[in-house]
């Protein structure tokens, strides 16, 4: 593509960053969560690929790395989950302890960050997995499209 | 005689299964449990989640959402693996 759409790829990206991972970490706050996150994330590669090309993107996203992150995210949800089995399986063992142990009042309230309990790392485990899953995805398919291979 | 008593039978039995299931039918407009009541009552104070949506997702419902993450890594491999070509075989 152009100068132009190459300039403002690259200025957008830092903002769709921005507010995907707002997305993602506030997903026990506000509507969202870990799937929608990983996707706003996803689709600022989706935008930079159409503007600088697949052939030139697949030079600093790595597949092995993308494999790593989106591992990494599914291992991190399911040790969270077993982490509560002391009582049952995805028991939410956080409430009310120091870590993300808030607990806000019932009703309507202006929301605060630190509660939650396991929720917010299970959203950022699955945000994780998702901006990395379907990045990868998205790039696998560009290059197919494009005839050329994605690199190890 | 045999295939009389057989179409009897099966018009018997239709009948019974739509007489029951007729009966069976939820009364229109009640809700058919209380479960969704509960999660609204409670899930704030049980899950300290202000977004009930993520309290189902991550905690009531956290199975239902290991499956989809299943189903997502399930679907990124099979495009990884069919679109990378991966190391060519020699023609010879």
């Amino acid at each position: 593509m152009s100068k132009i759409v190459r300039t403002v790829a690259n200025q957008l990206m830092l903002f769709v960053l921005v507010f995907g991972l707002y997305v993602i970490i506030h997903g026990h706050v506000t509507p969202g969560g870990g799937f929608q996150g990983g996707a706003v994330i996803a689709s600022g590669v989706v935008v930079l690929i159409v503007a600088f090309g697949s052939g030139h993107i697949k030079n600093s996203l790595r597949e092995r790395r993308l494999s790593v992150v989106e591992s990494s995210g599914a291992l991190l949800f399911i040790l969270v989950a077993f982490a509560g089995i002391g009582t049952v399986f995805f028991y939410n063992f956080l409430v009310g302890s120091q870590i993300f142990g808030g607990i806000p009042p019932t009703g309507s309230n202006p929301g605060d960050v630190w509660t939650g309990g396991v929720i917010p790392l299970m959203n950022l485990g699955v945000g994780l997995k998702v901006t990395a899953g379907l990045s990868a995805a998205v790039l696998a398919l560009a290059l197919f499209s494009s005839g050329e291979e994605m690199e190890e | 005689m045999r295939q009389f008593f057989a179409w009897l039978f099966l018009i018997v039995l239709m009948v019974f299964l739509v007489i029951g299931g007729f009966e069976m039918v939820h009364p229109f407009g009640e809700p058919p449990s209380t479960m969704d009541q509960y999660m609204i009552d409670n899930a704030q104070e049980e899950t300290g989640s202000n977004n009930v949506v993520g309290a189902v997702v991550f905690d009531y419902r956290g199975f239902d959402t290991l499956g989809e993450a299943t189903v997502l890594f399930a679907a990124v491999t099979g495009v990884l693996l069919v679109l990378r070509a991966g190391e060519k075989k020699e023609e010879t």
